[in-house]
């Protein structure tokens, strides 16, 4: 039971979650993706809480969660607004804010 | 030279002399159309009291013995910084009063003059206003005790002349002719202007009595650098060759101006400017060599030019260019000279005002024409028109016992008596230039007054025949006062020396030249010459019918002298073309060159910045992207320091 | 006495509140700030009156502490040169605010705040020539500028917003590197005496002990400023841009007093502060101002809008005023703080009635007019005035300062002198080919044309369709002559304030005089 694996695992399921944020056009996924890269993070801060001993890693993953369920309910809500006007949830369409 | 003393008496009272005309003009100016009922009266007014006081002022100082007759007036400090000291004061002595005689003198005959001669035209009163302000400037010009008070007359009576040649400036001929006489003009003020700053680096002043007093501290580098630069200066105000072409387009202003200021007084202050600054030129051979050769050229050009032209005042004009080359020739012949400059100045100022006089009075008449191939038989339309002309015209080729006979043949004598070649020269081109003279007048006297009349059937431009008549009296009694002037004057300055002797405690001693011909012989030859002239004159102008017209086909020497023996083009070639270049190159360079570059820097940051937004693409998923490769550039570097 | 420097710079400002809160009545704002104007002009004649020639090198002083960290002080003074400078800013506003009475003002733009901006710069103005601290001296250094922004951006021609922009980036940039000289000088301070202030009376007697190459950095941080605000070629092309778009009375205000801060500043801070910068490089400076000379009265012959031709006239006689602060001679350096004053009235007069030529033909080119002088007389007659003033016709004001300057030059720089004095014959000819083309010849140009009833109709000069100078424009050009007049022909009372801080300066700088003074 080596930490290393948990660690691979993380490092597998970020490099997923980010490559589906560059791929992907719908907001939802894209959405999806983006969580998928936070517990990622929340994976390897427990496995190196395990590795230190410490709580601090635990704790800061719980942090994460509440951050990630503010930004959920933010987020969701967004983009329930923007496909409402638009009938479209691409992340493409909505490029107004440039130059 | 006599050290002066400061002015008391009468004297005191000098600075009247400037303050009548210029409070005529100033009141004339400043009061508009209310004055315009009363107006010419003020000018003349002003002027003649002017000439009153002058008498006054010159039989008190002729009372003087010859020492005390040279006086300063020092009237306020005008421009003083410490070394710098520019008083304006009024120096009185033989040659400024023998000024001021003449210009108060023929000024208030040419101002009643001018009451007949502007009285049709509407604003007669600005016109008086611009004759006064003229003979204010004109008096401190010659009254003035330094090189700026000088110069501050010098360019007043150019301001004069401007605003009068450009009197009828709804013509743009007029105007063109008011400002190409400003600007020649101010060519030659900067000549003066650079000598009188060569004057105070080098003497730390500018008024006369010092800097004469000093002038010996000068090398003679810097003596011959101020002399021909007060020459440039001369050149300018008096049409000198090579500033020669102003004057005879100035003719486009009224005729009693071309009298008073194009003939009698403003042209000839180059002469007076010489003939004060006599300390400084009788140091400099040189100088006074290049004077003589100024004055000779001019004095042929003049006469050559004014062989070929038909317009009656143009060839006065040439004249008078002619007859000032003279003028100057005889201040540059030095101490033998200065007197007889200044005497033909005076006895040309009463002929060439009377001939300009009758000229305007032949016009007047004649529904303002100035062809003269145009006129002819006047001479029973306008008897007294035609005895005064005849007088001014005897006196100015110099017949026997009148004015222009003393005045001029003095001068070619004492050309003549100068050793060596430079006798030959000058005196030879001074005696041709009297034949030379003799022809033209002859000429301009046969066309216009005998022979048949060749006006009639013909109309003027404005649609009118011509009826020629007698002028008024107020224009004929100025022209017979003249007369009497083209006729007496030469043999009242001539006698016992009275004007040499006179001018003695500011020029100095006349000397007389042992030289190359003697007096007599060059009496005979000049009388010679000019009755060849003459009459050469008569027997081709005063045979069978003249044309009307202008022969076209002519001969080169004469298209060449029609042309101004190329003066103009050759002005218009050297400056007027290329400065017209170079002025619209420049405009161009500094919209587009010097505006560009400070443009052309504010356009570079502008567009870079535009490109650089392009980068704002809108795509989330880009920015992402840059994000993630941002942080694994981050990433790298850090563990590049880490690992290495 | 000295209240009333202070006097002299609050009072304008508060006009200029009071005349802001006055935006909905345009007569009675208008009235105000001519009183407001009217009784700081009197204060100036109190000032002048308070000043003693003879006196310290600097008068009616007051201090008060600023920024106490960097030794920053709210302290005023005035030598005769300053002194000058006032008194044309306080004759100078009146005239402009009656010359502006009638201003079309761009649609939506009320009287009440183009006013208030003028009291304003009037602080300004005021503020730069008084302030004795260097700190202080560049705060209203700025501090003009945004008065003078608005005015030229708001109320100004067409194409404004560019001429407002370009006057302002320009005046800016130069600013920010003055800015860093004068840091630069605090620093040296520190260094020499152990102490930073800003002070300049102080200032003057540390940094001329700065090693040549230091001297050589600060001096060119202020000349570049000073250049720029002078307009020296070639960094001259905004004022063109900026006097052709501003309003009539900003163009006067913009060339009569806000150029002049710059050859104030030569004066000043450039020849005492570094005085072997300014010896080192004067050549430079030289080359530059007879260059400008030359370059700017070509320029204005080539012109062909009338407030554009103002505006290269004044860079050509900027070019005299250059020449006679860096001949170092005490004639030439009074010729040159007289042509100071005297281009100020000469130039704000030709400006002034370009504006009322455009007033009755509503054209800035001058291919819109001819033949005017028939039409409106009077008009023609004191344009004609203005001209000669600006070509330094004896008996005009200009000529004394032109001649000082040319015959004070010429000692030291007789090559130069040359040079420059041709720009002599070039301002007659732009002045006169100017006068001939608006007012002499016949009557043509659209402007005119169907004012005067058709081409070739007889004008009638009773019954002209082009009105003459009406009173209150006589009102305002009146004094103007005057001045001209007065000035020309006795200039002493103004040299005699001017003179003895020419000298001072020049001994700061360590030059003594070309041609020495006889023992008198």
């Amino acid at each position: 039971m080596t930490p290393t694996y948990y660690l691979l695992l993380s490092a597998l399921l970020f490099s997923l979650g980010a490559v589906g944020v560059l791929v992907r056009r719908n907001a939802i996924v894209v959405f999806m993706c983006v969580e998928l890269m936070l517990n990622a993070v929340n994976l390897s801060l427990v496995t190196f809480a395990r590795i230190n001993g410490g709580l601090d890693g635990q704790v800061m993953a719980f942090f994460v969660m509440v951050v990630a369920a503010a930004e959920v309910v933010i987020g969701l809500a967004i983009i329930m607004a923007i496909f409402k006007t638009r009938r479209s949830a691409s992340v493409d369409d909505s490029n107004l804010l440039k130059y | 030279m006599t050290e002066p003393v400061a002015a008391s008496g009468i004297g005191s009272l000098a600075w009247l002399l400037l303050a009548l005309p210029a409070f005529g003009a100033f009141v004339l100016l400043v009061g508009g159309r209310r004055t315009d009922k009363w107006g010419h009266l003020l000018g003349c007014a002003t002027v003649i009291a002017a000439f009153g006081y002058g008498l006054a002022l010159f039989f008190d100082v002729l009372g003087q013995g010859p020492d005390g007759r040279t006086t300063e007036l020092h009237l306020f400090d005008w421009v003083p910084v410490n070394a710098l000291d520019v008083e304006f004061g009024l120096r009185l002595d033989p040659l400024s009063l023998t000024f001021v005689l003449l210009i108060t003198g023929v000024g208030s005959l040419i101002h009643v003059y001018s009451i007949g001669y502007m009285s049709h035209e509407a604003g007669r009163r600005k016109f008086f206003a611009y004759l006064n302000l003229f003979v204010a400037a004109m008096l401190l010009l010659v009254l003035g005790n330094g090189f700026v008070t000088l110069y501050f007359g010098w360019e007043g009576v150019g301001l004069a002349s401007y605003l009068l040649i450009g009197w009828y400036q709804h013509k743009p001929e007029a105007a063109s002719a008011a400002k190409k006489a400003f600007l020649m003009n101010r060519v030659g003020d900067l000549g003066l202007a650079i000598a009188i700053f060569i004057l105070f680096k080098e003497l730390g002043t500018t008024q006369y009595t010092e800097v004469f007093a000093r002038v010996g501290e000068l090398s003679s580098a810097e003596v011959l650098a101020v002399t021909l630069l007060l020459l440039l200066g001369a050149c300018g105000k008096s049409g000198q060759f090579p500033l020669q072409a102003w004057l005879p387009d100035a003719m486009a202003g009224p005729t009693p101006v071309s009298a008073l200021i194009h003939a009698a007084t403003m042209v000839t202050a180059g002469v007076y400017l010489i003939a004060r600054a006599n300390p400084i030129y009788n140091l400099s051979e040189d100088g006074r060599l290049v004077v003589m050769i100024i004055g000779g050229v001019t004095l042929l050009i003049g006469c050559v030019i004014g062989c070929a032209y038909d317009d009656f005042k143009k060839v006065l004009a040439y004249s008078t260019v002619s007859q000032i080359g003279y003028m100057i020739l005889a201040v540059g012949l030095g101490p033998i000279g200065y007197a007889l400059g200044i005497m033909h100045l005076l006895t040309h100022g009463f002929f060439k005002a009377g001939l300009f006089l009758g000229a305007g009075s032949v016009m007047h008449g004649m529904n303002d024409e100035g062809n003269i191939r145009r006129m002819g038989g006047l001479a029973k339309k306008m008897p007294i028109t035609f005895v005064t002309w005849t007088l001014g015209y005897l006196a100015l080729i110099g017949f026997p016992f009148l004015s222009g006979y003393f005045s001029k043949d003095a001068i070619i004598a004492a050309a003549f008596s100068m050793e060596g070649w430079r006798g030959w020269v000058f005196g030879g081109v001074a005696a041709l230039g009297a034949g030379l003279t003799a022809f033209y007048m002859t000429r301009l006297f046969a066309l216009v007054f005998l022979g048949k009349p060749r006006y009639t059937g013909l109309r003027s431009e404005d649609g009118r025949e011509y009826h020629p008549h007698e002028s008024p009296l107020t224009m004929t009694i100025p022209m017979i006062v003249l007369a009497f002037g083209s006729v007496g004057a030469g043999w009242f300055f001539e006698s016992n020396h009275n004007l040499a002797g006179w001018l003695t405690p500011s020029l100095g001693e006349l000397q007389e030249g042992h030289g190359v011909l003697g007096h007599g012989t060059v009496n005979i030859l000049v009388l010679a010459l000019s009755a060849l002239g003459a009459g050469l004159g008569f027997l081709l102008f005063l045979r069978g019918d003249q044309p009307v017209e202008r022969p076209a086909r002519v001969s080169f020497p004469v298209r060449a002298a029609r042309n101004d023996l190329y003066g103009n083009a050759l002005n218009e070639a050297l400056f007027a073309r290329p400065g017209t270049w170079l002025t619209r190159a420049l405009v161009f360079v500094d919209n587009k060159g010097v505006d560009g570059l400070v443009n052309g820097s504010a356009a570079l940051l502008g567009g870079s910045s535009g490109r650089l937004r392009r980068l704002q693409t809108g795509f989330v998923r880009s920015y992402a992207l840059s994000m993630l490769l941002g942080a694994v550039f981050v990433l790298g570097a850090l563990l590049m320091v880490r690992f290495s | 006495m000295s209240w009333v420097l202070i006097a002299l710079l609050l009072l304008p400002l508060v006009g200029s509140l009071v005349v802001a809160f006055l935006r909905g009545n345009d007569r009675l704002a208008k009235l105000v700030a001519l009183a407001f104007s009217l009784v700081e002009l009197a204060l100036a004649v109190l000032a002048w009156t308070a000043y003693d020639p003879g006196g310290d090198r600097l008068q009616l002083t007051s201090s008060a502490e600023w920024i106490p960290t960097f030794g920053v002080h709210l302290s005023f003074g005035v030598d005769g040169i300053a002194l000058v400078m006032i008194a044309l800013v306080a004759f100078l506003v009146p005239v402009v605010i009656g010359g502006s009475w009638a201003e079309k003002l761009p649609e939506g733009r009320s009287a009440g705040g183009f006013f208030a901006l003028l009291l304003a710069m009037q602080t300004g103005m005021v503020g730069v020539f008084a302030a004795t601290d260097v700190f202080l001296f560049y705060v209203f250094f700025e501090a003009v500028l945004v008065p003078m922004y608005f005015l030229i951006g708001r109320f100004g021609g067409p194409n404004r917003q560019y001429a407002a922009m370009k006057f302002f980036l320009y005046s800016l940039l130069g600013g920010l590197i003055m800015l860093a000289s004068v840091i630069g000088l605090y620093v040296v301070s520190r260094e020499e005496i152990g102490q930073g202030t800003f002070d300049w009376a102080t200032l003057v007697t540390v940094t001329r002990d700065a090693p040549l190459s230091t001297q050589i950095w600060l001096f060119l941080g202020f000349f570049i400023a000073f250049a720029i605000k002078a307009p020296l070629v070639p960094l001259h092309t905004w004022l063109p841009d900026a006097g052709a778009e501003a309003p009539v009375g900003a163009g006067v205000l913009l060339v009569g007093i806000l150029d002049k801060i710059g050859t104030f500043g030569f004066l000043r801070y450039c020849l005492p502060l570094f005085p072997a910068a300014s010896q080192e490089l004067a050549p430079l400076v030289l080359v530059l101002a007879v260059v400008g000379i030359v370059y700017g009265s070509l320029l204005a012959v080539g012109q062909s809008d009338m407030k554009r031709f103002v505006a290269y006239t004044s860079i050509a006689h900027f070019g005299f005023i250059a020449l006679g602060i860096f001949a170092f001679s005490s004639q030439a350096g009074a010729g040159a703080v007289l042509y100071m004053v005297n281009h100020g009235i000469s130039t704000g007069m030709l400006f002034l009635v370009v504006g009322m030529v455009m007033a009755r033909g509503g054209s800035r080119l001058i291919e819109d007019y001819g033949g005017m002088a028939k039409l409106t007389p009077v008009l023609g007659g004191l344009f004609f005035v203005a001209g000669l003033s600006s070509l330094a016709l004896p008996g005009t004001n200009s000529f004394v300062s032109e001649f000082l300057v040319l015959i004070g030059s010429y000692p030291n720089e007789p090559v130069f002198t040359v040079i420059a004095a041709l720009g002599m014959v070039l301002a007659a000819l732009y002045v006169l080919w100017l006068y001939q083309r608006v007012f002499q010849g016949p009557v043509r140009g659209t402007a005119l044309v169907d004012l005067a009833g058709g081409p070739g109709a007889a004008v009638d000069p009773e019954r002209a369709p082009v009105p003459d100078l009406n009173k209150r424009e006589l009102a305002v050009l009146a004094p103007l002559v005057a001045l001209i007049l007065v000035l020309g022909f006795y200039p002493k009372p103004v040299l005699d304030v001017i003179t003895p801080s020419v000298g001072a300066t020049l001994s700061e700088v360590g030059v003594a005089d070309p041609v020495a003074q006889e023992g008198k």
